[in-house]
């Protein structure tokens, strides 16, 4: 029969498709041996780290370049492209060495001039940067490879500015690219760092590679957090761009990748569970409530308060990361464990207490105005949180209206200070990074410098003349009093309401893949593939 | 012939004009700002409005648009917010693999569906007809994720086959270009298999009942020449048109499987610049669509002349 013989036909075609693309599939498996294929935890857009606060740009960051001083997996702040620094008595003067050997990657060698534009230009742009500048009388080089910061007044937080871990980091360029003005993006991607950026092999949305700084001078002490030997044992690193989290899962259970940066929570389970993968928690963070202290109701601190005893993190943190190992409750404005955690929060704790948020309504005369509360449904990381805020606020005595759309939406209506029903918000939930949260100069959600601040735009003289103190401060018993003493303020004038701890798990390849450093900074030196 | 193609392709002005306007204006009077996600989460809003003055989103709509028309007009479709590319580039980077996986998705799907819509048409009521019209609601039916994933499952984890995600380039071998693409494209080409199919199965059908065919049958043709001479080219006229539809919808329609397969892709591309709001890109993916739109519909339209020759232009 002639159909039956073309239905046949067509079977044949199918199968044979399948069966000759199969050798094939086996020549495009990733390149063994020096070749580490990862996944980021989202898609590289923006190639200059000054010019974004994105994580994946930051990490972009150090990969390429170095940094005068890092930050260890205990918190603390160590020197790397810096060998020696001493301080003037007075604590005005700070003189700094850089070590022998640093070059960048077209063979120039490292001087105090292109640190000083560097920093210069890290200084228009973060917060910790601009404060310390605002404090700075003179900077200048020294020699080819020192440099001095002269301060109009002691200033306690230079070594924190210099090491911070995190957006933004100052990161050291060639003087010609950092005198690129802050609000341009630079166009060269040079740094001194331990990897080579291959900006011919950058695809947008597909991948970035990068290459071993053969040149790359590395410290002697043990890697630690983003300080200590930046040791690079593969050839080459790819950054894999898949943005789905099965796809991201099945690739690394294929071999088709080593490593993922974040695990998606709901996959966690299941490649815990695989033989072949090794998970294991790695940078943390901390959801928080914010408001808009702007406009009603929560310009009234008693009614941020009432907001703040309503939540209930344990609930939250179930629903939105649902497994307990990856969680705990945290009342610190900082992170627990971290050097300045403290638990003094006005004894108010990780548990509702909605007859208390109930009577501070009363006393504020709320009178069921609706809370605005936007909800990012497409931001898989906090989509969970604020249905169920939404709730527990409901049981407070709030009166809730939950406006969700995509994440984009909500970043453009967070800048709005308008009233609430014109256009603007009374809430929104977000994540920051343990690493952004160390301290509280850098920490945006601890600023009260009302609206040139950062969204919700607190505004406390008390709260902002602290974080001054803290700045300035050089003693480490005075500094944990001021950070203590800034947490109990931010409780009192509620700046933000905390919502627990999570931990991002990292996965690799069990046997491919040795040498992951964790800690709050996603880093990738020292891994090797044997 | 020639004065209706230029007919055509003059008709597609307006209509590109009508695209650029709307899908302007849509972008620009939507919420979100592509400054306050560049900024990041950190960000505050000095750093938007400095953004906001470095991507020129300050000025006037008319002003800006007048701005991105001229530049158009000059073959410029304007740089990326966040990549610093120029748009054409990134869609020079993106065309192959979504014109790959369009291709093959379109050449599976005829190679299957034309010769399961003439049995259909010649078993007309038997079992066959029906198990095929079952697939063919199957293929209707089932969000191309679930079967995306499931023939991962089988393919390339269980049977380790086929690799799981990825697009390799033409110029790294047709192996592994076709490793890559055979899961993806057949996940696509079940909806486009079942519609086709459908189509040919009713089209030839109704061929079959014609008097030319009941003349040929007559004459004592064998059957598979009834069908493929008499029937099927009597039938192509809406079999193309459907074929033609697939290939306009695959253009713009694969976006879930690219990002099932993480095929780096135009419908990647979109998804992405429309929630990072790369207005750019978004206005220069949009036009491209409607470019491709209105050639194919050409493309079918002058078919036409070659299938039924009592078509004239």
């Amino acid at each position: 029969m002639p159909t039956t013989r073309r239905f046949t036909l067509a079977c044949a075609l199918g199968a044979a498709l399948v069966l000759a693309t199969a050798p094939a599939a086996a020549q495009s498996a990733p390149a063994a041996g020096s070749t580490l294929r990862l996944v980021p935890s989202s898609d590289l857009k923006v190639l200059d780290p000054t010019w974004t606060t994105a994580v994946v740009t930051r990490n972009h960051g150090y990969m390429i370049y170095d940094t005068l001083f890092g930050t260890d997996a205990q918190g603390r702040i160590q020197p790397q492209m810096v060998e020696s620094h001493t301080v003037s008595a007075d604590g005005k003067t700070w003189t700094f060495k850089l070590r022998p050997g640093l070059a960048f990657h077209d063979g120039q060698a490292v001087t105090a001039e292109d640190v000083l534009a560097s920093l210069a230009r890290w200084a228009k742009r973060d917060p910790m940067g601009q404060r310390m500048y605002g404090a700075l009388a003179k900077a200048e080089a020294v020699s080819a490879n020192s440099f001095r910061l002269n301060f109009n007044e002691p200033y306690g937080a230079v070594l924190e500015s210099l090491g911070k871990p995190s957006s933004l980091v100052p990161f050291i360029l060639p003087r010609r690219l950092a005198e690129t003005p802050a609000d341009q993006q630079i166009a060269e991607h040079i740094g001194s760092g331990p990897y080579v950026f291959k900006a011919d092999e950058f695809r947008p949305g597909e991948r970035a590679v990068y290459l071993k700084n053969e040149k790359y001078v590395p410290r002697k002490e043990a890697p630690s957090g983003t300080t200590g030997a930046k040791l690079v044992k593969v050839d080459r690193v790819e950054w894999v761009v898949l943005k789905d989290a099965q796809t991201q899962v099945n690739a690394l259970v294929n071999g088709e990748v080593d490593m993922l940066e974040s695990v998606p929570f709901e996959h966690y389970k299941a490649l815990k569970a695989n033989p072949k993968i090794t998970v294991t928690a790695a940078a943390g963070g901390q959801y928080l409530l914010r408001f808009n202290h702007l406009v009603p109701p929560f310009n009234d601190a008693r009614v941020r308060q009432a907001a703040m005893l309503s939540m209930n993190q344990d609930a939250l943190l179930r629903t939105q990361v649902g497994i307990p190992e990856l969680y705990k409750t945290c009342m610190s404005v900082y992170p627990c464990g971290s050097p300045l955690a403290s638990n003094k929060s006005l004894g108010m704790t990780a548990k509702p207490d909605f007859a208390k948020a109930r009577e501070l309504l009363k006393q504020a005369g709320y009178k069921g105005q609706p809370v605005v509360l936007l909800h990012a449904t497409d931001n898989s990381s906090l989509a969970k949180l604020p249905p169920v805020v939404a709730q527990l606020l409901r049981q407070g005595g709030f009166t809730v209206d939950m406006k969700s759309m995509d994440w984009g939406s909500v970043v453009a209506r967070r800048a709005k200070k308008e009233p609430a029903d014109q256009g603007g918000w009374n809430a929104f939930v977000t994540y920051w990074g343990s690493e952004d949260a160390l301290n509280p100069i850098n920490y945006a959600p601890l600023s009260a410098n009302g609206e040139s601040g950062w969204f919700g735009w607190a505004s406390d003289q008390r709260l902002e003349d602290l974080r001054a103190a803290f700045a300035r401060a050089g003693d480490e018993a005075h500094r944990k009093q001021l950070a203590e003493d800034i947490q109990v303020r931010a409780y009192e004038i509620g700046a933000f309401a905390p919502m627990g701890e999570l931990l991002r798990p990292v996965a690799f390849r069990q046997g491919a893949v040795q040498g992951v450093l964790v800690g709050s900074t996603n880093v990738y030196w020292n891994i090797s593939k044997p | 012939m020639a004065a209706f193609i230029l007919r055509r392709l003059l008709s597609t002005l307006p209509v590109l004009l009508f695209v650029a306007v709307f899908v302007f204006l849509i972008l620009r009077l939507a919420p979100g700002d592509p400054a306050a996600l560049i900024v990041g989460d950190m960000g505050t809003e000095a750093d938007i409005a400095r953004v906001r003055q470095s991507l020129g989103l300050e000025g006037p709509l008319p002003a800006q648009f007048l701005h991105w028309v001229g530049e158009l007009l000059r073959g410029n479709l304007g740089e990326s917010y966040y990549f610093k590319t120029g748009v054409t580039e990134l869609i020079a980077q993106r065309l192959e693999p979504t014109l790959s996986l369009a291709a093959f998705t379109i050449v599976l799907a005829v190679l299957i569906a034309v010769p399961l819509g003439v049995i259909a048409a010649a078993r007309h009521g038997g079992w066959l007809d029906r198990a095929l019209m079952g697939f063919s609601v199957l293929g209707f039916s089932v969000p191309v994720f679930v079967i995306g994933y499931a023939l991962i499952w089988v393919f390339s984890l269980h049977l380790g086959w086929l690799p799981v995600q990825g697009y390799s380039r033409l110029s790294n071998g047709v192996g592994p270009w076709l490793s890559q693409l055979v899961l993806p494209a057949l996940t696509l080409s079940l909806v486009y298999t079942a519609l086709i199919a459908r189509v040919t199965r009713a089209a030839v059908s109704e061929a079959l009942t014609e008097d030319h065919v009941r003349t040929a049958r007559a004459k004592g043709l064998a059957e598979r020449a009834v069908l493929m001479r008499h029937a099927l080219a009597n039938a192509a006229v809406p079999i193309v048109t459907v074929i033609g539809i697939g290939i306009a919808l695959l253009i713009g329609g694969v976006v879930v499987t690219e990002t099932v397969f993480a095929i780096p892709g135009l419908g990647q591309l979109t998804v992405d610049a429309v929630l990072s709001r790369d207005f750019p890109v978004i206005q220069g993916v949009i036009l491209l669509f409607s470019v491709v739109y209105v050639l194919i519909n050409l493309l079918i339209d002058l078919s036409y002349v070659l299938l039924d020759p009592r078509i004239r232009y």
